[in-house]
């Protein structure tokens, strides 16, 4: 801040809070009495008069108290403008501190799991780094995929050993580490409102679901025109690009004809953030040795 | 209203219309308030419709408490005493009419735009510009009418009553006007001028102003009018009201800070807030020694009394809540409570605690005087409403304390390796019977409300049965 605007927030604070001390030690010189009394100031309003009593003793000690303590707070720490104060307290260095503590206390005991593989932290002897992996998923991935990790409405179930970008333990570790972007376009403009009812027809005979088997024929040609690319030619999904499987009745957008429609009509953007700015690498491989055990018991 | 109660020299028109809404907006206000707590317990509640979602009818509770309930109480009561501790009629008629349906409207604008997600997104400043704008003309058509009347005042001084409205009514000018200032870009539409921290600044310094100066001057304004004449006592020290009258609107508009500890607020910026709202303590507390001393020589009145009771019991609350602020405001122990329910608890302590007590036993005070009774039509009736108001009180912030520490508790708990121990919703789970109790709080408060419409209904309707004052007494 400018030498100013420094001046000038010193200035008025001060200037408050010795307005007070000034006004309570003036109005304390000026007392006529020292005790209760029960004369008053003379005047009187719709019958409410005022007595002329002293300011309480303890009140006004405590009065002091306050300014005291402010007065010395000020002097120690930043407040009257660009004086720093004389500890050098900044909320930055507080939270460098802090942090500085916390990796002083916590890095040894991430580090004696850091050399591990996913594989190996199934083992029955590092159950505590499987653990520590299950907390930090209940702190930082929980909020989408559920306490459980079975997921929810286009957050998918991670206990089901079925993957959209794979199950590996560098699959899964990519996934967290650096994120995923699912991209199904949007069909509706290409394919027509009838099209699309159509192809999801289609789709759900591959999955074993009663359809429409004239619109499920009809769908079957434009499903092979338009979505094998991705999702291969018997739609079974590809982990390379995210797509997934539409024969093995799991569903991350629902699979009522609705959904269905919705999804090919609108197309979907599932997005899962990149962790790598957030969580230390080591963390990662806990939490990604927690996921794997879900669906390798 | 029959012309037979009109008061020869007062206007008391305008004061019988907002003593009566003050009642009607207090039990709208904390039904509001009940739905939503109940939300929290049962989230059912919301029935899958945006307009009755938490989100949008929490800031109409706040509105209908704080504007609608409060503000009617302030203007009934700032209406009354200015005139008879003046010892003359408004300033004007006509503008103190508009500044009663002026009100009114901004009110139901509120509780209709709310619902409809209109809003600003500020907490306690929440309606959109239009009626921003509404609310300025009849804030500052308020201060007129005031100010006017204390200048045609009769009486050699002015009653400390009067500085403490007086210093309300100023102050939420301008902080109305200086935080809502906006860009708007539709009717419904608008965005702040202040960027970023500075808009955060600004709005905690109106935030927490708005307790300062509409929940805590203006109804210590009301305290030093009714307390004094319901005890029929002096008030305790004129001294000590200076004292603490000057010291209060100083420091409070420094303490706005303390809502954004360690968050993009400059350093310096909270240090300071913190300072100030710990040497807050002590002229607050003024505020409530001079209350409770007046009652020196009286404390057998609170034996009959339950008026007395409700305003006495508002100062220990006052007293309560203005010691836990500057304790909050202090970083460490702010730390662990924000963002808590302790917060919520701390509000309400203040809110219903102070502000509603002390508002309900004011308006039991003036509504037989304002009717031409002597007394309310049910006295016991009132005594059902102090008990069940204190015990609604005591539900609500012992429910918010035991939350708020929990949950600032499991927040900061960690493992041995630094993964917190709690995720968010077990913290969510733990507070669930804090919830419960905090509804009950308030079921309670609600209950003691409806009495309080039934014994003014009985008190004020044509056929009332309640003892009718005598003409001289009235006019006195």
């Amino acid at each position: 801040m400018s030498a100013f605007w420094s001046a000038w927030v010193t200035i008025i604070t001060l200037a408050v809070i010795f307005g007070c001390t000034w006004l309570l030690l003036r109005t304390r010189k000026s007392e006529t009495f020292k005790e209760e009394t029960d004369k008053t100031v003379g005047h009187e309003f719709d019958g409410i008069a005022e007595y002329d009593n002293p300011l309480p003793k303890w009140w006004f000690q405590m009065f002091l108290g306050t300014v005291v303590f402010g007065l010395v707070y000020l002097a120690l720490y930043p407040g009257l403008g660009n004086f720093k104060g004389l500890l050098g307290w900044t909320s930055t260095n507080q939270w460098e501190e802090e942090m500085a503590h916390a990796d002083e206390v916590y890095k040894p005991v991430f580090a004696k799991y850091a050399t591990l593989s996913v594989e190996d932290l199934q083992k029955p002897e590092n159950e505590a780094g499987l653990k520590m992996g299950q907390r930090m998923f209940a702190n930082n991935c929980s909020v989408c995929h559920g306490t459980a990790a079975t997921g929810a409405h286009g957050f998918p179930n991670l206990t089901d050993n079925d993957w959209l970008y794979g199950g590996t333990p560098e699959a899964i570790t990519q996934t967290i580490l650096h994120g995923r972007q699912g991209a199904m376009p949007a069909w509706g403009a290409v394919l027509g409102e009838e099209g699309v009812r159509d192809v999801a027809s289609y789709v759900q005979t591959l999955s074993g679901q009663e359809a429409d088997a004239d619109a499920a024929a009809r769908g079957k040609t434009q499903f092979q025109a338009l979505c094998t690319a991705c999702h291969g030619v018997d739609g079974k999904g590809m982990h390379a690009l995210g797509a997934p499987n539409l024969t093995d009745n799991i569903w991350l957008y629902g699979s009522s004809f609705e959904n269905i429609t919705h999804t090919i009509r609108s197309g979907r953007n599932g997005v899962m953030p990149a962790q790598k700015d957030l969580l230390s690498q080591d963390k990662v491989q806990l939490i990604a040795a927690y996921v794997y055990s879900l669906s390798n018991k | 209203m029959s012309t037979a109660i009109e008061h020869p020299t007062y206007n008391y028109k305008v004061v019988r219309q907002f003593a009566i809404m003050t009642v009607i907006w207090g039990i709208v206000g904390m039904a509001v308030g009940v739905l939503i707590a109940a939300q929290l317990v049962w989230p059912a509640l919301n029935f899958d419709t945006p307009w009755l979602s938490f989100g949008r009818i929490r800031p109409l509770h706040t509105n209908a408490v704080i504007f609608a309930f409060g503000g009617s109480a302030l203007f009934a009561t700032s209406y009354y005493v200015v005139q008879r501790t003046c010892q003359t009629r408004l300033f004007s008629d006509g503008l103190a009419a508009f500044t009663f349906w002026g009100w009114q409207a901004v009110i139901l604008l509120a509780a209709i735009t709310l619902p409809m997600g209109l809003t600003s997104s500020k907490e306690y400043a929440e309606l959109e510009w239009p009626i921003d704008i509404l609310l300025a003309v009849v804030w500052i058509s308020y201060a007129i009418v005031f100010l006017g009347t204390v200048k045609n005042r009769k009486t050699s001084h002015i009653y400390v009553g009067n500085w403490f409205y007086m210093a309300f009514i100023i102050t939420v000018a301008v902080l109305h006007i200086v935080n809502s200032a906006v860009i708007p870009v539709s009717m419904w539409k608008s965005y702040s001028v202040y960027p970023g921290a500075v808009d955060a600044m600004v709005q905690w310094w109106y935030g927490h102003n708005a307790v300062g100066f509409f929940l805590t001057a203006g109804f210590l304004g009301m305290m030093y009018y009714f307390v004094p004449k319901q005890a029929e006592r002096p008030i305790y020290s004129y001294r000590l009201s200076i004292v603490h009258f000057w010291a209060l609107i100083a420091t409070y508009m420094w303490a706005g800070g303390h809502h954004l500890h360690y968050t993009a607020l400059p350093d310096w910026t909270q240090s300071v807030a913190m300072v100030m709202s710990l040497i807050l303590l002590a002229p607050s507390w003024g505020g409530m020694i001079n209350g409770m001393m007046t009652l020196s020589g009286a404390w057998h009145k609170l034996r009959t009394d339950p008026v007395l009771r409700f305003l006495v019991v508002s100062l220990s609350f006052y007293g309560m809540s203005t010691f836990e602020g500057p304790m909050m405001a202090i970083k460490t122990v702010n730390a662990l409570s924000h963002y808590t329910d302790w917060t919520v608890g701390h509000v309400h302590a203040g809110a219903l605690g102070w502000v509603a007590m002390i508002s309900v036993g004011a308006t039991y005070h003036m509504l037989p005087k304002l009717f031409g009774k002597t007394q309310m039509w049910s006295v016991g009736l009132i005594n059902a409403h102090f008990w069940l108001a204190t015990v609604g009180t005591v539900l609500y912030i012992c429910a918010m304390w035991v939350n708020g520490i929990l949950q600032g508790l499991m927040w900061r708990a960690v493992n041995e390796d630094g993964t917190l121990t709690y995720s968010f919703v077990e913290a969510l789970e733990a507070s669930h019977p804090g919830y419960f109790v905090r509804w009950l709080g308030g079921i309670f408060w609600l209950t003691g409300m409806l009495l309080m419409a039934y014994n003014t209904w009985q008190t004020v309707r044509k056929d009332s049965k309640a003892p009718v004052a005598e003409a001289t007494a009235q006019v006195a």
